[in-house]
Formats: C-alpha cells, sequence, structure tokens
C-alpha cells in the first residue's frame, strides 16, 4: 500500500468519523440524561435536508452567494428543524411518557420520509437526478485553515485539510466530556439519567433537563447530517438514506465509547477506517478470497467487505457487555419514563 | 397570591373502561388524519377529502388492487406476529429486516438452483424449510450473546440487518446473468417455486400461510407452556429463574421461533409476490411490523387491524404520490404521523389531566 | 400563633385514583421536639409527609410553615421553606461520591472542585459527631453509612424540619441508638424532628409527642411521656389486639436440612455466604438474623439452586416421602420436577415470586405449570387451587385475572404465602415475610407459619425486626458478612447479645 493511499484512507476515514460524531456526542447527551432516542438517524436526515433547502434556496435567490450568509442559513436551518425533532421526541417520551424505543423508530421513518421527500421535490425542482448541487455552500464548509492546511507537507494533508466542522465535533467532544465530569450542571444532569427520582428530591428539575438534553442533544446529532450533505458529498443529495445507515453507526458508537464522549473522538475515526476498507484490502487477498468464492470481479466481493464495519461493530457490542465494570455501564435509568407520582 | 395550585396536574388512571379507551384511540386516529390532511395540502394545495377518496381508489378501486391490499396486509401481519414471542420477552428485536431478507434469499437461491431439477411442489417445501432455517439462524446469533453476555440486543439486531443486506448484494450480482446489479424475475418460464394459485386466486396461499402462523402464534403465546415461559421471562428474569425457567434457553429459543417466522414472511414475498430477490425485498417492513406488533400491545388478532391500517395508508399515499406527482416517501410521513398520534394517545388512556379549578385558590 | 410552631397541615386529602391516601388530615410540627407519625403500613403517614416534601401535590387542604400558608410543588419548594425528608429507599446515585450527593441540585457556588462543600460537611460532621469519607462512592456503602450521608445532605441544605421515614428499619440496635443520639443532638439544636415509624418501642424511647393516623385518617396527637403501647397500638390498628405470637415447642423434631460449608460469592468474587453450616429440623422455626446485605438472600438461594455454590459446598434434603438428596449441583427446575417439597417465599415479591402482570390463576400456575400432557397449559387445577387461596387467606381481589401489582401488600404476599404452602412444603423458607405489611397481615403471617411448624414443616425465617425474630424463633441464627456468627436459642437469648453478633465478628474467625 502506498504512502498516498494511506492518506487517502486516512481522509476517508476522518470525513467519515466526523459525521458518526455529531450523532454520537449528541445522542451521548440525551442518553446521559435518561433518553434513547433509536430516532437519532432520523433527526440525521432532517438535519441533511434542512440544512440542503436552506442553502438550496438561498442560494437560486441571488446571483453570487455571501459564504457566510450561506453558512449561517443552513447552520439554522439546520438547527431549528433537528430541534424541533428532539422537542417532538421529548414531548412524546417525556411530558406522554411514550415508549423511547418506538417513539424513536417512528422518528426515524419521520425523519427519513421527510427528507426523502423533500429531497425528491429538490431534486425534480433542480432538473433531475443528480443535479442537485449547493456548490456554494459546500465550498463554505468545506473552507480549511490557511497556512496550516497548505504549507505543512504530509502533516497538513493528514491533520489540517478537512472542513472546519470536524474541528468542531472534536472540540464539542472535549468540552461534553469536561461538562459532564466537571461542571455542576453535568452532575445534575447525570443525576437525572442514573435516578429521576434522586434527582428530582435534592430539587432538579427532571423534565426540563430532560427536555434540554435531548434538544440540545438532537441538535448536535443534526449538524452531522448537515455535514453528510455539505463535506462528505460535496452539497449534493440522492436518495438512497445513507444517512441513516451513518445514524445507526453513530448510535451504536455511543455504546462502544461507554457514554464517554471523549473516546468518540478516536472511536469514529476507527469506524471510519472500517467502513472504507473495502477500497483497501490487499490485492493478494482480494484475488484469494475471488478465488475461494468463484468470483469475477472486486466489486462483487466488495460487497461483502462492506459488512466489516457492521461485524466489528458487532464484536465491539460483545466486547464492551462481556467485561462489566461498574463506571462504563449505561445510565441507570436510560430507557424509562419518570412520573413524580408513580406507586 | 402565592400560593396557587399548578395549573394543570398529572395523575395514573388504569382504571378506564376498554370503550372509553377505544374513544381515545379513535379521536387521535381521526387527528391523525387530520394532520396529515393539513400536510399534505400545504405541500400539494389539493383538497384533502378529494386526497383521501384518492388514497381509497389506491387500496380498493378494483378486485385486483383490493386483493394485493389484502396480501400486503398478511405479509406485514406475518412479520408483526413473527416480532411477538421476542418482544413478550421484551426482546427488542429490530432485526426482521435482516431476518427476512436471508429467508428470502435461501428461496431465491432454491427456485435458481433447483428451478429445472426438481417439481414445483418439492422446490416450495424446500424453500419453506430453508427460509425457516435461515431467519432462525439470524435470530439465534444475537439471541446467544444476549443470553450469554447480555449484549445489547437492539444494536445487535439492527447490525445484523446491514449483513444481510450485503450478503444480498453479493448474491444479486453473482446470480445476475447481464451485469445490471439486478436477478429479474426468477423462473417466469416455468414458475418453478412460485406459489401455485388457487381456487384461481394468486395470493390465496399467501394469506392462508399467515392465518396459520398467526393463530399458532396467538394460542402459542396464550395456551402453551412455552409461552408462558416466554412471558414470564420478559415480566421478570428473576421470577422465571425463581420458577426454574432456563432463562438464556428461552432467549435463544424464543428468538429462534422469531426468526424463522421472520425468515418466512421473505419466503412468502419472494415465492408468492415478487419473484425476485433484492435489498428491496425486507422493504422496511421489518420496522414497520415493530410498530403495529407493539401498538397492537402483542395480540396477534389485533395485529390484523393495525396492519391492515398501514398498509391502507401506504397504498393511498402511493396512489396520491402517482395521481398528484409527489413521490413515494409521502407514505412514511403520514405513517409516521398516525404512529405519533397513536402513541400520544397511549397517554390519555393511562393518566389523566387535572386543571386547577378556578374556585379553589 | 405559637411561636414555637414550624409545621401545621390542615385538612389534607390526597387521593390515587380511587384510593383515598389522607382524609382531612390536621395535625402540627413543632421546635425543639421530635414528634413521632405512628401508623400501620397504608395509614397514609409516608404519604402526608410527602406532600411536606413536595414529593406528592394535596388535592386540598392548606400547610402552614413558620405561619405562613405556603404551597410546596416540587422538593425544591420544599428544601427552600427549610425542610428535609429522608426517604424509606434513600434517594442517592449509586456511581456518585458522598460529596457529588450532597451538592446534587445546589447552585454552584464554589467552583468545580467542591472544595468550600468539602469544609462545610466536615463541620456539619464534627457538630453531630458524624463520620464519612466526602469521596467514597455510594456503591461502596454499607446501609448505615447511607443513611448518615443522606442525615448530612438535607442538614447541608440548611433543613430546620427533618422527616425521617422508617428511619431504623435497616440498623442493628446498635445503629439504631447511635442514630437516636444524633436525632436528639439536633433536636436540643432547635430543630424539629419527625419520624415515620410503626414500631412503638421506638416511639416510646425517642419521641416528645406521638401522632397516629389510621387508614387515611388522622386519629389523635398525645405526649409520649403521658402515655403507654398498649394505648398507642389500640388507636393505630382501632382494636384492641393482643401483640404476643405463640410458640409452641415441637417434641417430635427430624433432620430436613443439613448445610455443609455452603460457600457461595458474587460476581465480583466476594464471598457473600462463607462457609455456613447449620441443621434444620422439622417442627421448629429458625430465625435468621442479621443486618442487611449479610448474605441471608444468598444463602437461601443457594438452597434453591438459584445462586451457584463453590466446590466443597454441600445442602442435603431428607424428607420422609421422597427420601435423600444433594441439593448442590440441582437447578431449581431439577428441584421442582424430582417433587422436592422446598417452598420459597422471597423477599422481592412481585419482582421474583410472583409476576405482578398477572392474576392469582397464571401466578398460582408459576411453580407447577409444566404438569399435565402436552405443550399446552392446564390452567383447570390451578385455578381452583387460586379460589381456596383466596377463600382461606381472604385474599381481596375483584377477580382471579386481576394483575396482582395492584393488589394491596398483604394481598400480594397472601397468594405467595398461600400458593408456597399450598404445595405440603417440607421446608418453607420466608424472607423478610411480613416487611410492608400492617399488624392485622403481619400477625396472619406469623400464624400461618406457626401453623406449618405444628405439621411439621421445617421453617426459615429471615427477618429484620429482632422483637418478632426474638418472640417467633425457636432458634436463632446469626449471620455476619456472609458467615455464620453464632445460633443461639431462641427462648433465652436478649436483643443486645443479636444485635452485637451482627456486627461484630466473634474472636478467632
Amino acid at each position: 500500500m502506498t504512502l498516498d493511499m494511506i492518506i487517502a484512507w486516512i481522509t476517508a476515514a476522518v470525513t467519515f468519523g466526523t459525521v458518526i460524531m455529531f450523532g454520537c456526542v449528541g445522542e451521548t447527551l440525551n442518553e446521559k440524561a435518561g433518553g434513547l432516542n433509536l430516532g437519532t438517524p432520523g433527526v440525521m436526515m432532517l438535519g441533511g435536508i434542512a440544512s440542503l433547502a436552506g442553502a438550496f434556496f438561498y442560494e437560486k435567490s441571488v446571483a453570487v452567494p455571501n459564504p457566510i450568509l450561506c453558512v449561517l442559513i443552513s447552520l439554522i436551518s439546520c438547527l431549528v428543524a433537528t430541534a424541533l425533532a428532539g422537542l417532538l421526541y421529548g414531548f412524546l417520551t417525556i411530558t406522554l411518557r411514550a415508549n423511547q424505543n418506538v417513539t424513536g423508530l417512528t422518528l426515524t421513518m419521520f425523519g427519513t420520509g421527510i427528507a426523502n421527500f423533500f429531497g425528491g421535490s429538490l431534486v425534480k425542482l433542480s432538473g433531475g437526478v443528480g443535479q442537485i448541487s449547493v456548490a456554494a455552500t459546500s465550498k463554505a464548509f468545506k473552507a480549511t485553515m490557511p497556512i496550516l492546511s497548505t504549507k505543512l507537507g504530509i502533516v497538513s494533508q493528514l491533520l489540517f485539510k478537512y472542513g472546519w466542522l470536524t474541528y468542531v465535533i472534536l472540540a464539542l467532544a472535549f468540552a461534553m466530556q469536561y461538562f459532564f465530569n466537571k461542571t455542576r450542571t453535568g452532575l445534575n444532569l447525570r443525576s437525572v439519567g442514573e435516578n429521576p427520582a434522586t434527582a428530582d428530591a435534592a430539587g432538579i428539575n427532571v423534565t426540563l433537563y430532560k427536555y434540554m438534553a435531548c434538544t440540545i442533544g438532537s441538535a448536535i446529532a443534526g449538524l452531522g447530517g448537515l455535514y453528510y450533505v455539505m463535506d462528505y458529498v460535496k452539497g449534493t443529495w440522492s436518495n438512497d438514506s445513507g444517512i441513516e445507515a451513518l445514524g445507526w453507526l453513530a448510535v451504536a458508537l455511543v455504546i462502544f465509547t461507554s457514554w464517554k464522549p471523549k473516546n468518540a473522538t478516536w472511536g469514529a475515526y476507527l469506524f471510519g477506517f472500517c467502513y472504507w476498507i473495502y477500497l483497501y484490502i490487499p490485492a493478494g487477498i482480494n484475488s484469494m478470497l475471488m478465488k475461494l468464492f468463484k468470483v469475477t470481479r472486486t466489486t462483487y466481493m466488495q460487497n461483502l467487505y462492506k459488512m466489516i464495519p457492521y461485524i466489528v461493530t458487532i464484536i465491539v457490542l460483545v466486547l464492551v457487555s462481556s467485561r462489566n465494570k461498574r463506571d462504563n455501564q449505561a445510565p441507570q435509568s436510560l430507557g424509562t419514563s419518570y412520573f413524580r407520582e408513580e406507586r | 397570591m402565592a400560593n396557587r395550585q399548578p395549573i394543570l396536574r398529572i395523575r395514573k388512571n388504569e382504571e378506564r373502561s376498554f370503550l372509553s379507551k377505544l374513544l381515545i384511540k379513535v379521536i387521535f386516529i381521526g387527528i391523525a388524519l387530520l394532520i396529515s390532511a393539513l400536510f399534505i395540502n400545504l405541500v400539494t394545495k389539493l383538497d384533502p377529502l378529494k386526497v383521501y377518496a384518492s388514497m381509497f381508489r389506491g387500496a380498493f378501486s378494483t378486485t385486483r388492487r383490493t386483493w394485493i391490499t389484502i396480501r400486503d396486509t398478511a405479509l406485514l401481519l406475518s412479520i408483526a406476529v413473527g416480532l411477538t414471542p421476542a418482544f413478550k420477552m421484551k426482546f427488542w428485536n429490530t432485526g426482521a429486516e435482516g431476518q427476512i431478507l436471508v429467508g428470502g434469499l435461501v428461496t431465491a437461491a432454491m427456485m435458481i438452483y433447483l428451478g429445472d431439477k426438481l417439481p414445483s411442489g418439492v422446490i416450495l417445501l424446500l424453500s419453506f424449510v430453508g427460509s425457516a432455517i435461515a431467519g432462525a439462524i439470524w435470530g439465534f446469533i444475537p439471541a446467544y450473546f444476549k443470553a450469554r453476555y447480555n449484549t445489547n440486543e437492539t444494536l445487535f439486531t439492527l447490525m445484523m440487518n446491514y449483513v444481510g443486506i450485503q450478503i444480498v448484494e453479493f448474491f444479486v450480482d453473482v446470480w445476475d446473468k447481464k451485469q445490471s446489479h439486478s436477478v429479474g424475475v426468477i423462473n417466469a418460464t416455468n414458475q418453478a417455486g412460485w406459489f401455485p394459485s388457487i381456487f384461481g386466486q394468486q395470493y390465496l396461499l399467501n394469506i392462508i400461510i399467515v392465518a396459520v402462523l398467526t393463530i399458532a402464534v396467538y394460542v402459542y403465546i396464550k395456551y402453551s407452556k412455552h409461552g408462558y415461559e416466554v412471558t414470564v421471562t420478559g415480566e421478570s428474569e428473576n421470577t422465571a429463574r425463581y420458577t426454574g425457567i432456563n432463562v438464556p434457553n428461552v432467549i435463544i429459543r424464543t428468538m429462534l421461533l422469531s426468526g424463522a417466522i421472520c425468515g418466512l414472511a421473505g419466503f412468502t414475498e419472494v415465492a408468492g409476490i415478487s419473484h425476485t430477490i433484492s435489498v428491496k425485498t425486507s422493504g422496511g417492513r421489518g420496522f414497520t411490523a415493530i410498530i403495529a406488533a407493539w401498538l397492537a400491545k402483542l395480540n396477534p388478532i389485533v395485529m390484523i387491524i393495525y396492519s391492515f391500517l398501514i398498509v391502507f395508508l401506504n397504498k393511498g399515499a402511493v396512489q396520491i404520490a402517482s395521481d398528484f406527482n409527489l413521490n413515494e416517501y409521502a407514505s412514511n410521513i403520514i405513517s409516521a404521523i398516525l404512529l405519533f398520534c397513536i402513541l400520544a394517545s397511549e397517554f390519555f388512556t393511562n393518566y389523566e389531566v387535572i386543571f386547577r379549578h378556578k374556585e379553589e385558590h | 400563633m405559637d411561636n414555637n410552631c414550624a409545621v401545621q397541615l390542615k385538612d389534607i386529602t390526597k387521593t390515587f385514583g380511587a384510593v383515598v391516601a389522607n382524609e382531612n388530615v390536621s395535625f402540627d410540627i413543632r421546635k425543639h421536639e421530635v414528634l413521632a407519625i405512628l401508623g400501620e403500613n397504608g395509614s397514609g403517614k409516608t404519604t402526608v409527609m410527602n406532600m411536606l416534601a413536595g414529593i406528592y401535590y394535596p388535592d386540598s387542604g392548606e400547610i402552614f410553615v413558620n405561619g405562613n400558608l405556603v404551597s410546596i410543588k416540587d422538593p425544591k419548594d420544599a428544601y427552600d421553606l427549610g425542610i428535609g425528608m429522608i426517604h424509606q429507599h434513600y434517594k442517592l446515585i449509586d456511581v456518585f461520591s458522598a460529596l457529588e450527593n450532597i451538592v446534587l441540585g445546589l447552585k454552584n457556588t464554589d467552583g468545580n472542585d467542591l472544595e468550600s462543600a468539602r469544609k462545610r460537611v466536615n463541620e456539619i460532621c464534627s457538630r453531630y459527631g458524624f463520620d464519612i469519607d466526602p469521596d467514597m462512592k455510594v456503591y461502596d456503602m454499607t446501609v448505615s453509612q447511607k443513611q448518615t450521608l443522606e442525615i448530612i445532605k438535607v442538614l447541608y441544605r440548611g433543613a430546620e424540619i427533618l422527616i425521617l421515614d422508617e428511619p431504623t428499619a435497616v440498623l442493628t440496635p446498635q445503629e439504631t441508638s447511635r442514630l437516636f443520639n444524633v436525632l436528639r443532638n439536633m433536636r436540643d439544636d432547635g430543630k424539629a424532628i419527625v419520624i415515620i415509624t410503626h414500631k412503638l418501642n421506638e416511639v416510646m424511647e425517642i419521641s416528645d409527642r406521638v401522632t397516629i393516623l389510621r387508614k387515611g385518617q388522622y386519629i389523635g396527637t398525645v405526649n409520649t411521656s403521658e402515655t403507654n403501647p398498649q394505648q398507642l397500638t389500640e388507636m393505630m390498628v382501632g382494636e384492641k389486639i393482643t401483640l404476643d405470637i405463640n410458640r409452641d415447642f415441637i417434641e417430635e423434631k427430624h433432620l430436613r436440612l443439613e448445610v455443609k460449608n455452603l460457600t457461595v460469592k458474587n460476581i465480583e468474587g466476594k464471598k457473600v455466604v462463607d462457609d455456613v453450616t447449620f441443621n434444620l429440623y422439622s417442627g421448629e422455626v429458625l430465625g435468621i438474623a442479621g443486618i442487611s446485605g449479610s448474605g441471608q438472600k444468598e444463602l437461601l438461594e443457594a438452597i434453591m439452586g438459584l445462586q451457584k455454590p463453590e466446590p466443597g459446598s454441600s445442602v442435603v434434603y431428607y424428607s420422609t416421602a421422597h427420601g435423600v438428596h444433594e441439593l448442590v449441583g440441582l437447578s431449581t427446575k431439577e428441584i421442582i420436577s424430582h417433587g422436592l417439597h422446598l417452598a420459597f417465599v422471597p423477599e422481592d415479591r412481585l419482582g421474583m415470586g410472583l409476576v405482578g402482570n398477572m392474576g392469582m390463576t397464571d401466578n398460582v400456575l408459576l411453580k407447577r405449570y409444566r404438569k399435565g400432557k402436552g405443550p399446552l397449559l392446564h390452567r383447570q387445577q390451578p385455578m381452583q387451587t387460586a379460589i381456596k387461596i383466596k377463600d382461606e387467606l381472604d385474599v381481596k381481589t375483584p377477580s382471579l385475572d386481576y394483575p396482582v401489582r395492584k393488589l394491596s401488600g398483604g394481598n400480594v404476599q397472601k397468594v405467595l404465602v398461600g400458593r408456597e404452602i399450598n404445595n405440603k412444603p417440607t421446608v418453607l423458607m420466608t424472607a423478610y415475610a411480613v416487611r410492608g405489611l400492617d399488624i392485622n397481615t403481619s400477625y396472619a403471617i406469623y400464624n400461618l407459619l406457626n401453623e406449618q411448624k405444628k405439621r411439621g414443616v421445617a421453617v426459615v425465617y429471615v427477618g429484620e425486626d429482632l422483637d418478632v425474630l426474638l418472640a417467633l424463633s425457636d432458634r436463632i441464627l446469626v449471620l455476619c458478612n456472609g458467615k455464620v456468627n453464632g445460633i443461639l436459642d431462641g427462648r433465652t437469648a436478649n436483643k443486645e447479645e443479636v444485635g452485637l453478633l451482627m456486627t461484630h465478628l466473634k474472636e478467632g474467625e
């Protein structure tokens, strides 16, 4: 394998990892407050379509789009849409105490539906499949740091040539870790997820914390969708629910990181490596496997290589569950709703 | 005055009568239809009533359409019924998609490899058994780790879906002679391994199979010793251990069953409906069925109603999409709105809201 | 208004669905005194205090704190008014340290290092004589340490009115007297102390006044110095009852269980039952005493095949009808299917002994669903049994299919005990059989156990109330840290002796 290939692989892994890191950090915030949102993939789909729509209509309405407005408009549409989705999830599971699993799955169905429905319409508006592009906005999101991204040779190549959201989520992950462990609000939030009755008796507004966690968490996860649209697929759209598949990996990543956002900073990239591994299977092994499976084309084999990230996720799930460490467990009330007057 | 009661308070009420629960459900389904109508009106500027008429046409306008609606209801129902034993055990099997796919894959393989070698009836029998086994294996793997290490089954089964998808992708490429990434209709000429028509009805066998499965699962859960073990295990693992139930065995046994039934749904889809295999064979029904099963409170008979409602909405949405030039994802949105409303209705059947009375202070 | 009055309750009513928990309850709580709220389980004594703590909101009525009409909508309001409650089930976060639990929910006034909080905790500790490590995780604490932490927590929040719900239920006699000293200190400091209890001797020992509730109604308040246990009981139960447990001596005894070197480890590899050896005979009640978590649960579960004992352990079962069996190595299923008549009433009634969402019939079915031919269930016989249990033990349920979790605690226990003794057991093991039950049901259970003993059943009674253990048991086995720390004669042992054995391992062990 050549150096170029390794660099390409790392770059692809980081880009991929960034999508799911957003999803993972957002969902971790929600889960720390006791909400298991299986709607995260749908929320990310919503984030993707909202940012695309915002950028699309802005770019269409002006002759020369202003990069700063591009960024602001798509960011705000994304945040508003996904925060609303989080609010809806919160209203159903916190106030109406609906089953979190079913509500989450429904939210995924809803988000996927909305995204592909309007995605299809936008594609039609722009003249057919493959025609839609929000080039100006995408370019604004892919902007890299001056000097650092060009003058440092391989260091630039490896560390500094990603779109700026890559660094935002890294900072956010560490900030979230600090927030959980070192701040009073973080302590209160964790207590809500561990034991809401105790938090309640300690005078903490359980409902408010839960709502804040699922709304903000949802908005953070939604940015993963924005990043996917603007950076990962470079400002295009296709109705293939690609974001949804990544969304599920983001949910799995939460368990992998044992609810510690700092672990997401490397875990997400690791998932990225596994995801792209199918392009980097050594030729020798590939031809051996092709003979074994009596297959004539590499693309056929790649179907099987694409299983690797999911199988790795499964192995990780099993490994995490087989070692039982007290401080690595899920928040105790995860998945249950709280009613003060329950008896 | 500072000393006020909260404006509204919530109180648990588990004693509502069946009728008032039903009324609440009906009201919320009405609200769902209203919201959906608003949504449709917003994007199409059309009269919602006309749109609902169009939806009804989509499901029932011709005899054939009616049969297809019933056929698809049966298919969704069979998956929901398959999920039932697992959910009764509180095992969140989100892997029906994968179980359907591998079941369908085995069926397609039987049709392709044995199509010109064995009589159609034998192929059908082998497909039946093979798809059940394949689905059972897909259920067994996560169940084993759940039983052994308490591994999170929701995500495990979900990942198994993607593994299944990739395997199907692989075989589609291998079986596809024209490199178009599509298998096409298998055995189009001799119809080997296809469901036969019964009394001239192409889809009657599908319906019979599902009807038998539904009744069997109903009896299994409610009246059998195994079903009793499943229920006890789902309610409390400690109680199960207390009464001598081998919990790991029950988890594995139940998921073998659940996976097998979902595998059979793949068999029905491939041999009885589409006669082809692709990643679209499962078509998201594995997830939709979760919702049907859960809304029916895991009662297979009630599932018939919810499966029908969901399929009806789907057919309708597809019809709207083609009538008014929208895309088919409108059906996802409408289904989701319905489900959100039914989820919300659960609250009002279990709790009551008390407003502050004016005369009090 | 009396300056000494801390809280005044007026005509408080609270209902849960059809259940009236409190009806027009009025009384007051004063500074400089310990008030005992006395009542049976289900009398509404915890509910009324929960309304002061902001857990419940009253349907109607008024609450005055320091003379002002107040509305306590949530626990935060309660803290702001200086009311702190220590609940029976401690409200602590297991994975947090003591200090983190103390500051939980408070405004951040001292940065993130908790240094000033640490200082104030130390001050409180030295003032009232507490001893606690602020950095210890709650999951490493003993029950008594957790209680101390709870008290520090409410004091830290500046509580002037402390409410303690059944604070001695899980304490040893020695820990109880230490707690009482602390309570007296706080009273002398000017605080108002409320203890919710149903134990008469504690009321007599610690309180200045007693308020009695019965079935949600306020019965009256008396000065402790002017009353006696008999009068209090009458007020509490509403009728004259005798508080004696009959203890017959059965001459004829046969060996039923021979437990030898029984050792059980928990998941972390710690020995929770450590080399336990004892014999159990027919016609006796063997009481098992110990502070909670001393291995009682694991001991019984190991005998039932629910826990896997370490090699070298042995439990031999002797029965006239079924011969001799080694139980170690048998699964619960094998014990049941061999027809060995071991009955077990576990501590967690709805979480282990019964299925809460099932009715009586299906719960009776639990122990015998395997019986009968074919793959289908046979519900006819269990239904007959359920009817019999309902009639004989007077279980109050709307129907045999009514989910048992909706029944009152006493009725739930009757269903469980009824099912277990219906099988005509050789050995009957019970864990905390009367926890949370009212006096009448408790005595009904004691009578049932004594009846079984007279029939030649070997009865094991794991209990927490030493008075009951001493009155009921023929022999008392005391567990300490999973070890047998002595077996005493129930007729001659005294409370202090048992209490000491519960906490201090004998020399040379």
